[in-house]
């Protein structure tokens, strides 16, 4: 459908509210007669909880207060596993684990309510470093403090590692947590009603997350629990699991208060209690031809989970499968294990632990490169995986993928091997403190849930005609920045053959949206687009079976519309299109043998960062950056692109800026002002390309959310490297840091 | 607690506050413009960027006291200025703003230029910014709006 909005850069739909300050965020709202929450937290990272008292000087009459004894339900935050409390009981296992709740009508006098709580606490040893958990001196999970492990192979590397033919390369990587740090802090506003029983609205990515999360607690059936999202300013990951906690802790304290009550996190309390990027360390073991053949691979990926379970067994198999790359290699062996620590729990943040696992490769390709003398983009080219061929787990490539035309065109437009020369010989001929370098590297993306999620999650997505013969896109996908509102419309609007003004897209409710699943995994345009597109055709089918509507899937004329959608109200109560996702056929992942078909489709791309190295200041600066991906087809090109950049930026931030300072397990550094996120001045000129889909013209659309966090960290180390000789192996690598790689390699 | 005169969006407005009240909360609260974001409340993020007599100044570090008889401008009243409207609408058009709590503040930020720099530079506008977070973006397409409301017509790449 060449004539039709998708590929077309329409204008964000909310874009107006937005540039204007109309738009209502969370701490925006206010409802009759509405409180203040606070949560009191532990100052500590593991201890027994001997008792809570209350100081003296505050009106503690006029409090609600909510212990874990006073929950409705189970003492329980609803996710994987239920180890995790709402408030810790007994044991405190991670420094501000939520303790006790309060709300008072005045949001200072909350605050005091804070500040006059004493826990009587008795410590307890904690683990706040990944050698001490695996060490095992202290547990503080399960038997051993590991939460998961996953092991797959394919050939026989040990065989392979001790050809005689063979180079065998070694190296550790390491990649530290990271803050999401959307600009809107949490929150959410909770109402009770007996009767009607448990709202919520807030700032989050997962409706349905929050829902199950309140009809576990409370007990009640599902229609008597309603999640809102307002206008949710940033989530990246930071509001997928986190906002079913904050909205418990609004809800008890709203049944307990009677009043409706916000609970609003300031930045100190979000950056400190709310879930980050796991840190990782992998070591990879690899045997190579001196041709650069790729002949086994040994991986062990390891990541801080933290105290509770939570989502880390999926973030650990996404990053285990995402360990061994878009490559050849016929001997492969991973072992991925997710450790508990004391610290408050890691979680999701885009790309949900395919950084970590891209990070080590990547850096890993470099040094082996350099160990054989050869250029690091020719190293991966000869490496590149081809159609018919599998990945590490075995998942054979069926679409004509052409990553080898992806790396070309990067490399291409960032003049890498003119560059490369004029860097090498700039260095060799200056005498000032500045070095230049480049550096690449090449990765896919799956998208969609892992393995069998999808199926699991069996999402549906509905489209509702009005009387007026408009659309509405009922899904519980969330707008979060990334431009939701306007890629549905956009797909509906085609799929329906009618003008874009007649789509509408409202804010998810979950009394009125069906669930679409969460709004994470690069799935909301790929997997919901879909169904939505589907469940367009469906409501169309039903006009035309009804011999309101003409045959066809073109345009159709909106005022004949309108008088088919009338004509069918006017004998039925309403009329909505459905449709529930389907598996494309063929598709299979068996999770025991950790095995199959991973992800049903693959974004490639293959990334170019050129940077500048004060070897004074030990100050990485990146001059230009380039981004080449092949994502199916494009929606909207601008939408697209927007997000490619912000992720690079992002991905900028985690490799050079961005440092979480833990000490005794507490986050000593959670402000704006001593964690620093890039500023305009510190980002470059990002320069995206779309290729064009190696399906075609008409190709499905992929998930592209996650994809620019996997390859820019990489890219930038190996510049590093290229411009200084240097071997950094860890990310962030802020000058304290370099200072100290670049002083060890002169040594 | 004092009453405070001042001129809000070219309305006088007197408002009965703490004298160290933050300006944020006395905007937000009291005369209702929500616009105004809190990002960080320590002046680092920028998002509760407002103009005082036309300069930039983040709502959280300004003492309510400190503004009697001054002329507060905020991103409710500055699109009354058609070269700020224009740049409103290129935030749109290019792609500027996608989660929007940082996009008031910037586009306060940013006004100051367009009024005062036509023609600025990419690198005039990144360090005109710098005050302000945006964690969505990447600012790639922050600067070219406002270069294109600068009139200024320079790009600096991106699709």
């Amino acid at each position: 459908m060449q004539d039709g909005f998708v590929g077309r850069s329409v204008p964000r739909r909310e874009g107006h509210d937005k540039v204007t300050g109309a738009t209502a965020y969370v701490d925006d709202l206010s409802l009759p007669g509405m409180w203040h929450g606070v949560t009191v937290r532990s100052p500590v990272a593991r201890a027994r909880l001997l008792g809570v008292e209350l100081g003296e000087g505050v009106p503690w009459h006029e409090f609600a207060i909510v212990g874990p004894d006073d929950l409705p339900g189970p003492n329980v935050v609803k996710l994987i596993d239920t180890d995790q409390p709402l408030l810790a009981a007994d044991e405190i296992r991670h420094c501000d684990e939520p303790v006790l709740l309060l709300a008072h009508p005045d949001r200072a006098m909350a605050e005091r309510g804070r500040a006059a709580v004493r826990l009587r606490l008795e410590p307890l040893p904690a683990v706040t470093s990944l050698d001490d958990a695996l060490r095992g001196d202290v547990v503080v999970w399960g038997r051993d403090n590991v939460f998961r492990e996953y092991r797959t192979a394919k050939g026989d590397v040990d065989a392979a590692l001790a050809d005689p033919d063979v180079v065998v390369v070694e190296g550790v990587y390491e990649t530290g947590a990271q803050e999401q740090m959307y600009i809107e802090p949490q929150g959410m506003i909770a109402q009770f009603d007996a009767e009607r029983g448990v709202t919520v609205r807030g700032s989050l990515q997962c409706p349905y997350y929050v829902h199950a999360a309140l009809v576990a607690l409370f007990q009640l059936p599902p229609q008597q629990v309603r999640v809102i999202q307002t206008a949710t300013g940033g989530g990246f990951g930071g509001k997928e699991e986190y906002p079913s906690v904050i909205a418990a802790h609004a809800a008890v304290l709203a049944r307990k208060a009677g009043h409706p009550v916000k609970l609003i996190y300031d930045r100190v309390e979000d950056v400190r209690a709310t879930t980050k990027r796991h840190p990782s360390r992998t070591h990879h073991r690899t045997a190579v031809r001196r041709d650069g053949t790729l002949v086994a691979m040994d991986i062990d990926f390891i990541i801080d989970g933290g105290a509770y379970l939570t989502l880390s067994p999926v973030v650990l198999s996404r990053g285990a499968i995402h360990s061994a790359g878009p490559y050849r290699c016929e001997h492969v062996r991973i072992r991925a294990r997710a450790i508990a620590t004391s610290h408050p729990p890691h979680g999701a943040f885009r790309g949900f632990g395919a950084p970590q696992s891209v990070f080590a490769l990547e850096r890993h390709l470099d040094v082996i490169a350099a160990r054989l003398g050869l250029d690091p983009a020719a190293l991966r080219r000869k490496n590149l995986l081809q159609p018919g061929e599998q990945t590490a787990v075995g998942q054979v490539v069926r679409e004509p993928i052409a990553l080898d035309r992806v790396l070309d065109r990067a490399l291409a437009l960032s003049h890498w091997h003119e560059r490369r020369a004029a860097h090498e010989a700039f260095n060799r001929s200056t005498d000032g403190p500045l070095r230049r370098g480049i550096g690449v590297a090449t990765f896919m993306h799956g998208a969609g849930f892992t393995g069998a999620g999808e199926v699991h999650l069996a999402s549906v997505a509905q489209v509702q005609a009005e009387r007026d013969g408009t659309l509405t896109v009922l899904a519980a996908s969330t707008e979060i920045g990334q431009g939701t509102n306007t890629v549905f419309a956009q797909i509906v609007a085609d799929a329906a053959g009618l003008p874009l003004s007649r789509v509408r897209v409202g804010q998810p409710d979950t009394a009125v949206v069906p669930d679409s699943g969460p709004t994470v995994a690069s799935r909301t345009t790929m997997v919901v687009g879909t169904l939505l597109r589907r469940a367009t055709a469906s409501l169309r089918q039903t006009l035309r079976d009804a011999g309101l509507l003409p045959a066809g899937t073109g345009p159709v004329d909106p005022e004949v519309f309108t008088q088919a959608v009338a004509r069918y109200l006017a004998d039925h109560e309403q009329l909505r299109g459905e449709a529930r996702y389907e598996p494309p056929p063929g598709i299979a992942w068996d999770e025991k043998a950790f095995r199959g078909d991973a992800y049903a489709s693959y974004a490639w791309a293959a990334y170019v960062a050129d940077v500048t190295v004060d070897l004074r200041t030990a100050e990485v600066r990146v001059d230009d950056f380039v981004a080449v991906q092949e994502v199916g087809r494009v929606v909207n090109p601008v939408l697209a692109a927007g997000q490619i950049e912000g992720g690079v930026a992002q991905a900028i931030g985690w490799a050079l800026f961005e440092q979480v300072v833990y000490r005794d397990g507490r986050v000593a550094n959670p402000q704006m002002t001593n964690y620093i996120i890039p500023t305009a001045v510190d980002t470059p000129p990002i320069r995206v390309e779309f290729m064009p889909p190696f399906l075609g013209d008409d190709a499905p659309s992929k998930g592209i959310g996650e994809l620019p966090m996997d390859g820019p960290a990489p890219a930038i180390l190996a510049a590093v490297q290229h411009a200084t000789g240097a071997v950094p192996t860890a990310i962030p690598m802020l000058p304290e840091q370099l200072a100290q790689v670049l002083q060890e390699a002169q040594s | 607690m004092i009453d405070i005169e001042l001129v809000v969006n070219g309305r006088s407005q007197r408002v009965h506050a703490h004298p160290l009240a933050r300006l944020l909360d006395v905007l937000r609260e009291q005369l209702g413009l929500c616009g105004t974001k809190e990002g960080c409340g320590e002046g680092e993020c920028g998002a509760c960027s407002v103009l005082i007599d036309d300069v930039l100044v983040n709502a959280c570090l300004v003492p309510v006291g400190q503004c009697e008889g001054s002329r507060v401008d905020t991103i409710e009243g500055i699109g009354a200025d058609p070269r700020v409207a224009a740049l409103q609408r290129a935030f749109v058009d290019v792609g500027g703003a996608q989660c929007g709590i940082c996009t008031p503040g910037m586009i306060v930020a940013a006004s100051a230029l367009v009024r005062t720099r036509p023609r600025a530079t990419p690198a005039e506008i990144r360090t005109a910014l710098a005050g302000n977070l945006c964690r969505c973006t990447g600012y790639v397409r922050i600067v070219d709006a406002v270069a294109q409301a600068c009139g200024a017509g320079e790009s600096e790449g991106g699709a």
